[in-house]
């Protein structure tokens, strides 16, 4: 009888996937509300991970025809130790199914919700669903890498212009020494023994003949002293260089706001969801992300994630210092041809009145040209000097936005319309 | 062929037990299989060759979701399914079977990469040989499946499936998928013998078929009333469509659905071919598993006697099919548990009959066991198994009672109990519990609206006055679906009176 054992394990492993996305597909719309959910609820650093599905149960059914309850029925089970033919047993109330009289239930599992998990990837798939990059305009390198070499090290082979000469000559000194060492420790005793041969009687025909012997096995020995070559293949050192990719698209992303007095917990908390959606968004389309960290009062300064969002400060508000500030940080550290430079700014719209207009200057003069895109929430309903200065922007610059978000449930809206898809209406 | 005894002849003595690590390795298997298999053939089974495949706990979480086939088309609910098992295997909740086996020939058989040797010899014994027997010799699998072709046709369906999704999208594929599944139950015939199913058959026929049945349906429709309004009406209330009601809903949707779009037609009879399939695996749980467990207890057991097995891996092995076979009081009936009894059960009364024995299987009592037990293997289904079989031993070994449980009354009757005037009683009962028919609902196809509205009727027969569950509307808009036009279902009890009736509009085109 023909036996064979087949080794399945390595073959079609996650068969299953075709099916997963079948039904991904077809619950999309309880995934979009759940990954909403999950985006208005979860703190900051925990926004990249999977997220539970709760789907009714109703809307999975696969409905078969059945026996309903009522009707005559009977059945048989094992196990009886107390009852004889023709006892009487309450029926459980209410359609508790288990317990009394040996009805067991076979209703199975509870009518909880179908829960399931949505993966990292899946989740962010759907919460980036149909967002692109605005104006995106990546640099094209991204596609073909750039590279660099590097130096690394030292290798035996390559290249004679690499050759390292101070390396192989040290290389072929030791070798030199290692070599020749017990053979001139030898020569140097022989050296010592014909010195005393010699004041020895010359005539003594034994002296002779050591004198001679001694001689001769100088003699070998300096010739195979000669022969350990001066350079030898083995000796060469090369410079090693490798070659890494650049990360061809770097972005760098301004965090601006407002922490003046007049910015409770809550209005920073906005804001703060607006850069975390922000900051995933641009994880997705870029290698490499810094993130600059301003936040201003009457005078901005760069401070850490930490500081940017808990530290708390008083006093009145000049918005154009954090745009001088991030103009200078641009001009020193982040050269316009090697990054993608993203701005977004919250605000409560509160500000010196003298100062807008000038924020508004700075903006389209220096900023913007800068810019791949900036974007402007402000976490506050009343709308003041700084939101008309910049709406004038609004529509003549293109890869400028602004909206308003006084809810943490509208963050998501508003971002996705801050960077909807173009030619998709919102 | 059929052994009376074991076959002395084929008896070989170990002169020391094999190899027992807990790990094991691919000739490790190979010589457990080789004693597995000698001493299978020394009891006389006749099995398919065997094909033994390892697989992770990953590709069994597939295969369970792919109901337990290793090819199969792509559909949501298996994704559901393989979501729902991997949630609760990775929760804890619940441990993935030991092994899967496939009706096919070669018989396949999937180990899991997790088993301990005695674990896996454990599966060989119980698949390879108990399963694999039981595929090829009870009488339902050899009269409704067709082993050699079962894989190709899957391969072949998948294939299908995937192009009608190409051209028609997946969303309506998967419409017509839900439709197809929600009628599984009712897409087998009964009674009729099918053709069986041959890959190469399918291909050359396939167009040829759609052609065809495209033609027919156009036939039927085509009867367009020619005599005045008022005789029409009298004609079509005489003739009737079918003739006769149809069991097989699927079939005849397939058949006869007026705007099925022929490879509409074609997933329909794939469901239905593939539900066919399934048909005696239904009726024959309590047969197989019990068999199967039989075996592995006898073909094991009798390895140890020769000499082959250390006592440890028996102890391992043992305290699996311990748990395997218990039996929680007042639960469900384990269909593992009795089963194993039955057969072990058969065996005694041919060995050690009793005089009550004597006098209720007066036909088997002291006949050798090995052909009887094989015998009933082939030749009943569960329900006439227990039927025929139920000894008044096993009844009291089991403690068996029969619980009445009537609508109109407010408590439940003990209307049997294992004793003397009981053990009829509660074989019957537990017969009919197994019997297919009484646990699905009756659902024909009773009248098609030929001159009218075209709707269609399909008629509950119920059965002890049980009404349907509240699914059914949701499945006669799957009817609907199929059928293009408006469906009824009326619901008669024992009387013939119709208590309950459904309707469902036509869907919208």
């Amino acid at each position: 009888m023909l036996q064979q054992i087949i080794d399945r394990r390595l073959s079609g492993k996650n068969k299953s996937i075709g099916n997963r996305e079948r039904f991904l597909r077809r619950h999309k719309e309880q995934i979009r509300d759940a990954v909403r959910r999950a985006v208005d609820g979860r703190g900051i650093r925990d926004m990249e991970r999977g997220e539970d599905v709760h789907i009714p149960k109703k809307d999975l059914s696969e409905p078969v025809f059945g026996h309903g309850d009522g009707g005559v029925r009977e059945v048989v089970r094992p196990g009886n130790t107390e009852h004889v033919k023709g006892d009487r047993v309450a029926k459980p109330q209410g359609g508790g199914g288990g317990g009394g009289g040996g009805k067991a239930s076979d209703s199975g599992e509870g009518d909880d919700d179908f829960v399931f998990h949505l993966s990292k990837e899946e989740f962010m798939q759907v919460f980036f669903d149909d967002l692109a990059l605005p104006n995106l305009e990546r640099t094209q390198l991204a596609e073909t890498p750039e590279w660099k070499s590097h130096r690394a090290g030292f290798t035996s082979d390559g290249t004679p212009t690499n050759l390292h000469v101070v390396r192989s000559m040290r290389g072929a000194l030791g070798r030199r020494i290692a070599l020749g060492t017990s053979k001139r420790h030898e020569l140097h005793e022989l050296e010592e023994r014909l010195a005393l041969l010699q004041r020895e009687d010359q005539a003594d025909f034994e002296v002779k003949r050591m004198h001679a012997e001694t001689l001769e096995r100088i003699a070998v020995l300096r010739a195979k002293i000669g022969a350990i070559p001066f350079l030898d293949p083995i000796d060469l050192r090369f410079r090693n260089r490798v070659r890494v990719p650049v990360p061809a698209s770097r972005a760098v992303m301004f965090c601006l706001m407002d922490v003046s007095g007049s910015m409770d917990e809550s209005r920073k908390d906005l804001a703060k969801r607006f850069f975390i959606l922000l900051y995933l968004f641009l994880t997705r389309h870029y290698e490499k992300i810094d993130v600059v960290f301003i936040r201003h009062h009457t005078q901005a300064q760069e401070v850490d994630e930490q500081n940017f969002f808990h530290a708390t400060e008083t006093g009145g508000t000049v918005v154009s210092s954090a745009l001088v500030l991030m103009e200078e940080i641009i001009r020193a550290r982040y050269p316009r041809s090697e990054w993608n430079i993203y701005g977004a700014q919250a605000s409560d719209g509160d500000n010196w009145h003298h100062d807008s207009g000038r924020c508004r200057e700075m903006l389209a003069d220096k900023i913007l040209p800068l810019c791949r895109y900036f974007a402007y929430v402000q976490v506050a309903e009343q709308e003041q000097n700084l939101w008309e200065e910049y709406s004038k922007l609004e529509g003549e610059v293109k890869h400028f936005a602004m909206r308003k978000a006084v809810e943490v449930a509208q963050i998501y809206p508003v971002f996705r319309e801050l960077f909807k898809k173009e030619g998709v209406p919102a | 062929m059929t052994l009376e005894q074991r076959d002395p002849a084929k008896i070989i003595r170990a002169s020391q037990p094999l190899p027992s690590p807990s790990d094991w390795t691919f000739e490790l298997i190979n010589d457990y299989h080789d004693v597995i298999r000698r001493t299978a053939q020394s009891y006389g089974l006749d099995t398919y060759p065997n094909q033994l495949e390892i697989i992770t706990a990953e590709q069994m979480m597939d295969a369970y979701a792919s109901v337990g086939m290793p090819v199969n088309y792509r559909h949501w609910s298996y994704g559901k399914e393989f979501i729902a098992t991997e949630r609760n295997y990775k929760r804890g909740q619940m441990g993935l079977a030991y092994e899967i086996v496939i009706n096919s020939d070669p018989c396949i058989a999937y180990l899991m990469e997790e088993n301990t040797m005695a674990m896996q010899a454990l599966v060989i014994a119980h698949a390879c040989y108990g399963h694999n027997s039981f595929f090829k010799g009870n009488y339902l699998f050899r009269m409704w499946t067709d082993a050699s072709s079962i894989i190709d046709y899957l391969v072949y369906a998948k294939n299908f499936v995937a192009e009608c999704e190409e051209q028609n999208g997946m969303e309506a594929v998967e419409q017509v998928l839900d439709s197809c599944h929600a009628l599984m139950n009712h897409g087998v015939d009964r009674y009729r013998r099918p053709s069986k199913l041959s890959l190469s058959q399918e291909r050359t026929r396939l167009l040829e078929r759609e052609a065809h049945a495209q033609q027919q349906v156009n036939d039927l429709w085509r009867t367009l009333p020619k005599k005045a309004a008022a005789e029409a009406e009298a004609a079509s209330s005489a003739r009737r469509f079918p003739e006769e009601p149809q069991e097989n809903l699927l079939y005849f949707i397939e058949k006869n659905a007026p705007l099925l779009e022929p490879w509409q037609r074609e997933l329909v009879r794939i469901v239905r071919k593939i539900a066919q399939y399934f048909y005696p695996q239904r009726q024959t749980q309590v047969m197989n598993e019990g068999w199967a467990t039989f075996w592995h207890h006898r073909l094991l057991n009798t390895m140890y006697d020769d000499g082959y097995l250390s006592d440890g891996m028996m102890i391992e092995w043992l305290k699996s099919h311990t748990n395997v076979v218990a039996q929680q009081p007042m639960a469900n009936l384990n269909p593992y548990a009795l089963g194993f009894a039955m057969y072990t059960d058969i065996k005694r009364i041919c060995e050690k009959p009793t005089d009550e024995d004597r006098n209720w299987f007066p036909d088997i009592a002291g006949k050798p066991w090995l052909s009887t037990i094989d015998h009933a293997m082939r030749n009943f289904k569960d329900e006439s198994f227990i039927g025929q079989y139920l000894s008044p031993h096993l009844m009291r070994e089991f403690r068996l009672f029969s619980i009445l449980d009537d609508e109109k009354d407010s408590e439940y009757l003990i209307s049997a109990i294992h004793d003397e005037a009981g053990y009829q009683h509660v074989r019957q009962a537990l017969s009919r519990q197994y019997d297919l028919s009484t646990r699905e609902p009756n659902i024909q196809v009773w009248n098609v609206n030929l001159r009218g509205d075209r709707s269609l009727t399909l008629r509950h027969t119920q059965h002890n006055d049980r009404p349907l569950n509240k699914e059914a509307q949701e499945v006669l808009k799957h009817v609907a679906r199929l059928w293009g036009f408006g469906v009824q279902m009326e619901s008669a009890n024992d009387r013939g009176d119709i208590t309950q009736r459904w309707s469902v509009p036509p869907p919208n085109h």
